[in-house]
């Protein structure tokens, strides 16, 4: 199991994520272009990005592509990273989510449009997981909190989150009247940020 | 500017919006601190599911981004005014949204503006692009947003702003027009229905002839091909009315 052997810079994988404050840093030295702290923000977080890449897109080349882009985005605009405003983890995933939704929502094929294909498929599977995902502490914190969520808050926020939908279309799949959706990914959203002690 | 703006905070946060909501709310958020807050702490939390699909990444994937980034210098940091250096970057909207006004002042219809959008809310690059008279009202301040499921499929939007005079219809998914028919855009004012250009089907955005500001609604009809109808056929697709004020 690679997943668990030590990263060269001695990043432990799926282990509980890097220090923020150390992605942060290393994130002001790529600012100033050095490639070497880059290389070790890209160890510590690529399973991550990547993985959610592969989420949202699904094809894994695709996937690479996307995950390619955004941490080239992050390269580009580390300047821009402001840690009062969140986590560089969090920053990073914002970049890589964006991306990854553009990317479905344009090369949207027909059998992303076909809604009863999308349920089946778009939920968390919990058995399924990466092998990182079970291993990190982290994950099953997150994964302990989404399950205090209401099923339509969970449902909603996956159907965002992992399948890119917009809020309208996620109403139309949940058979909820248009407009309730976002209510619910917000009310969710917020519960899963108090539950996992995030601060605003 | 629909009802309750800050509902669409969650939705926002985990990019579950639209171009048009996306525009709206950004917009927004240049005067809402506790929007502003609100999205940070979100997304701080919707980036926390992303755990829970962590996969190692291939190497190939190292080796490119590493490889690419040899090409590219980082960019500089914002420059803010000097009042601003610290502050966080999104307060600097208001400045560019002025700034913005600004230009389009000095430079009336088609000048260049610095664009708001950007490619992504936080590591907001200001491209600087030509705004269209569709952008315009998209992001009028007094847009009205009316959107409806069609009967037939797909959905409809139209966008007004009536202090441009004009609308625009968003299509997503609306089935191709019977062959040898087009579907007609009709705007109705005082109960008559005035002929307001075509559309086709599938996913499309239009900018409706005609002075919209004081229509009361728009309707999508089947027309024969070809014709120039002054009186819209009884194959109507659907109406859809501006919430009256």
């Amino acid at each position: 199991m690679n997943r668990l052997t030590p990263e060269p810079v001695g990043t432990p994988r799926g282990v509980p994520a890097a220090p923020g404050d150390v992605l942060s840093d290393l994130l002001r030295r790529s600012a100033r272009g050095d490639q070497q702290a880059f290389a070790q923000l890209y160890d510590a977080t690529s399973s991550r990005v990547f993985g959610l890449a592969l989420r949202v897109v699904r094809d894994p080349a695709q996937a690479e592509e996307v995950a390619q882009e955004a941490f080239l985005e992050v390269w580009k605009t580390s300047s821009r990273f402001d840690s009062d405003r969140g986590s560089a983890m969090s920053w990073l995933m914002t970049i890589c989510h964006r991306k990854a939704v553009d990317r479905v929502r344009s090369a949207e094929a027909s059998t992303r449009r076909d809604t009863s294909y999308t349920q089946q498929n778009q939920t968390i599977d919990h058995d399924v997981t990466a092998d990182a995902a079970q291993a990190s502490m982290e994950a099953r914190r997150v994964r302990d909190a989404l399950i205090g969520l209401t099923d339509v808050q969970r449902e909603a926020i996956e159907l965002a989150y992992f399948g890119g939908y917009t809020h309208t279309e996620v109403a139309g799949i949940l058979n909820l009247p248009v407009g309730t959706a976002k209510t619910r990914i917000r009310d969710g959203l917020i519960r899963l940020r108090d539950k996992m002690g995030v601060h605003s | 500017m629909s009802v309750d703006i800050h509902a669409l905070s969650g939705a926002y946060a985990v990019d579950a919006v639209d171009e048009f909501e996306r525009a709206q709310f950004e917009r927004h958020l240049s005067d809402c601190a506790s929007c502003r807050a609100e999205v940070d702490s979100l997304r701080e939390a919707g980036s926390l599911i992303a755990e829970t699909s962590a996969v190692e990444a291939p190497d190939s994937l190292r080796a490119s981004v590493l490889a690419g980034i040899q090409n590219v210098r980082p960019l500089p940091p914002v420059v803010v005014a000097a009042a601003e250096a610290g502050r966080s970057t999104r307060r600097r909207f208001p400045a560019l949204v002025a700034a913005a006004v600004a230009l389009i002042a000095i430079g009336g219809a088609g000048a260049t503006v610095l664009d708001l959008a950007g490619d992504d809310s936080r590591g907001t690059e200001v491209a600087q692009v030509e705004l269209t008279a569709t952008d315009r009202i998209l992001r009028a301040s007094d847009a009205e947003r009316v959107q409806q499921k069609l009967p037939g499929g797909g959905t409809a939007t139209v966008v007004r702003s009536k202090t441009l005079h004009q609308a625009v219809i968003l299509t997503e998914d609306m089935p191709a027009a019977p062959s040898l028919h087009t579907y007609e855009l009709w705007l109705q004012r005082d109960g008559k229905m005035i002929p307001a250009g075509q559309i086709a089907g599938g996913t499309n955005t239009v900018l409706l002839d005609g002075d919209a500001a004081s229509a009361d609604a728009v309707g999508i009809t089947v027309e024969l091909a070809g014709e120039q109808p002054t009186e819209p056929s009884d194959k109507i697709v659907d109406v859809i009315g501006f919430e009256t004020a």
